[in-house]
């Protein structure tokens, strides 16, 4: 969720707290990371969205040292990183599998980074006992990692990383392992903690809806590239391709010819739609409609003639999701899915299998990409 | 129902083999053993005194257990010969598990962290030697180390001596012998441990800031900590006792206990004596071995 006021990345005077600049890493022959530029701003929730094999965790390991770049650079507080080793980066990791060191207990994983810097004993102690309270693990210092739960297992990779005050926490899948119960609730401790603590996250998942929980911004990353930097929201209503509204969620897209004025898409499998405003494209040029299916809206009468675009359909198939139901409906040439919520009370339904029904939605609903 | 106690006949069968087996062929020849260290040579056959003789009754029972006596115990603490063979050898076994600790753990961790298409070619190349019979290997080793031998050629070609050394009949050529012999037991345990090693436990290391030699005593070493027991007493045992390589490449004037048993047995005839030496050494080494089942048993109830 994007925070009200936060936004630094507008502004063009600040200086980002992490730039990547230009950085490729191949093996082989493959690029896993593609001339990838990037600025993330001082406490700032960024998370970094991708199919599997997208390249997003070789990013991530890039920025803590793990891999070097072929090319490019990267640059903390103006200082560049590239050539520094990993354990002198002033950026932790919480890994995946945790990493946790099964031969030492709660209290010394987490001690384990402070002991590197040499601080004095009683400064340790302080510090890993406070971790401990924030984790709430207090009671749980002396026990082995093997004697945990899955959950207490995360807490004390996150404590364990962030104990060393790090100017970037970075966050490889930190609740892949999870439950999806747990996972919820963490999420929600996470964003908490990183608001509190001020501190700068960066965040590999490749589930959106985490992503859309917990960031400030979004990059969504396709073989070795971005393809969307942006806030959540941003990401969702406004994808800037096909590629980007197909990942985040779901979407009916109609293909068509951009009438003269800029402001039809014609020979769609709905017919000719209307588009709320001129799109962003020369006439005459082929068009991608998206229209995700909670926009859909569906009725037993033909909506009343006026600007909505509407199109007869046959209800094909009803998925029950318990606060809605996804319908798969036939239209002259296509398919479409419409996401109707379940705000009716006992089993009634709007519609039933082989229904004949209208779906309209307005103009404004759809969005216009050109790739 | 039949079927059924049919297969828990099997079942206790399968169970209960390694039990007879260990008490045929380890228990009743080491009753043995111990019954002759406890008997008196004697000139006769077989060489000792007293003989269970079960055809004069109660009376030959008795006479049995009478004639048992814990002499030779009292000899072998008694001479300085047993005590500094025994000692030798815990000497040499102690040094040369060092050796081997020291070459194998980097052969091990060198051989983890190939790619596993090499692993296991080194892994062959490790127990590659195994092919040929450990005492043609060892003959090998005394051509090699004579004082014409393969080493003093190569020792004088190089300049670095001027009249060839003598190798064989010291310490120094058992200590090339078990080295190079045992290696195997010590590199697989190790290679076993280290391969298991989650790698993400380094990078998480180096990422807390520590730097990768000391990651090494931190986090390597301590993971491999039941490799190393297990390649340490995988070859300090059997050295301990070893005697084909001492007898061949080493000297006579400090045996080994292995030797000393084989003197006293094929030598003196003395089957008591030898037997008792023996028992003393199976004592001996049943401490490490005790040690090393605690070990395992505290980690696996870790795991």
């Amino acid at each position: 969720m994007t925070r009200p006021g936060f936004a630094p990345w507008t502004d063009p005077n600040l200086r980002p707290l992490l730039r990547i600049e230009a950085v490729s890493r191949r093996f082989g022959g493959f690029a896993a990371v593609d001339s990838l530029s990037l600025d993330i701003y001082e406490s700032e929730f960024f998370a970094l969205l991708g199919p599997s094999g997208c390249g997003k965790t070789t990013l991530l390991r890039l920025i803590a040292g793990f891999e070097r770049p072929n090319a490019g650079r990267i640059l903390l507080d103006g200082v560049d990183l590239t050539s520094v080793p990993p354990h002198r980066r002033p950026v932790n990791m919480m890994f995946q599998s945790y990493a946790l060191f099964p031969h030492l207990n709660v209290e010394a994983n987490i001690a384990f980074g402070l002991k590197q810097e040499g601080l004095p004993r009683d400064q340790i102690a302080r510090r890993v006992a406070d971790m401990l309270a924030l984790v709430k693990l207090d009671t749980y210092g002396a026990r082995k990692p093997s004697e945990l739960s899955g959950g207490q297992r995360q807490r004390v990779a996150l404590a364990r990383a962030l104990v060393k005050r790090p100017r970037v926490l970075l966050l490889d899948e930190p609740m892949a392992a999870l439950d999806k119960k747990l996972r919820g609730e963490t999420q929600f401790e996470l964003m908490e903690l990183q608001r509190r603590l001020g501190l700068t996250f960066i965040i590999v998942t490749h589930d959106q809806s985490e992503a859309m929980t917990v960031a400030d911004r979004i990059a969504v990353m396709e073989r070795g590239r971005l393809m969307q930097v942006a806030p959540p929201a941003e990401i969702y209503e406004r994808p800037n391709s096909r590629w980007v509204a197909d990942f985040i969620g779901e979407v009916n897209v109609f293909e068509g010819r951009l009438g003269d004025d800029g402001m039809t898409v014609d020979g769609t499998t709905a017919g000719r739609l209307r588009l709320a405003a001129k799109a962003d494209a020369e006439p005459g040029r082929i068009v991608f409609v998206a229209v995700r299916p909670e926009k859909v809206r569906m009725s037993r009468e033909p909506p009343l003639p006026g600007l909505d675009n509407s199109v007869p359909a046959t209800v094909m198939d009803i998925g029950y999701l318990g606060e809605m139901s996804i319908y798969k409906l036939r239209i002259r040439d296509g398919v479409v899915k419409a996401a109707i919520a379940n705000t009716g009370g006992g089993a009634q339904r709007p519609a039933s299998f082989g229904d004949e029904v209208w779906l309209s939605w307005p103009p404004d609903a759809a969005i216009v990409l050109t790739r | 129902m039949t079927k059924l106690g049919h297969g828990s006949f099997l079942q206790k069968l399968v169970v209960r083999v390694p039990f007879i087996w260990l008490l045929a062929f380890f228990l009743l020849p080491f009753a043995i053993v111990l019954k002759i260290s406890l008997s008196q040579t004697a000139i006769a056959r077989p060489p000792y005194t007293p003989v269970l003789d079960l055809t004069a009754g109660w009376h030959g029972v008795t006479a049995f257990f009478g004639g048992l006596s814990f002499d030779n115990y009292a000899l072998i603490g008694g001479d300085p010969l047993y005590v500094l063979s025994y000692l030798k050898s815990v000497e040499i076994a102690a040094f040369a598990t060092l050796m081997l600790l020291v070459v194998g753990y980097p052969v091990a961790y060198a051989i983890a962290r190939t790619s596993p298409r090499w692993q296991a070619v080194l892994v062959l190349l490790v127990i590659l030697p195994f092919w040929t019979s450990l005492l043609i290997r060892v003959y090998a080793w005394m051509n090699i180390l004579q004082r014409d031998g393969l080493l003093n050629d190569v020792l004088m070609a190089l300049s670095l001596v001027k009249t060839p050394p003598a190798w064989l009949a010291t310490d120094t050529a058992i200590y090339i012998g078990i080295v190079y012999s045992y290696l195997p037991f010590m590199v697989l345990p190790l290679y076993a441990t280290l391969e298991k090693l989650d790698q993400s436990l380094l990078e998480a290391a180096a990422d807390l800031g520590c730097p990768r030699w000391k990651a090494f005593w931190l986090v390597t070493l301590p993971l491999s900590s039941s490799g190393v027991i297990a390649g340490v007493l995988l070859c300090f045992i059997p050295i301990v006792g070893e005697f084909v390589i001492p007898d061949l490449l080493g000297g006579s004037r400090a045996p080994m206990i292995g030797q000393t048993i084989w003197v006293e047995f094929f030598g003196n005839q003395d089957w008591p004596a030898a037997s008792a030496v023996a028992i003393v050494l199976v004592c001996l080494l049943v401490t490490p071995i005790v040690i090393y089942q605690h070990q395992a048993m505290r980690a696996a109830e870790r795991d």
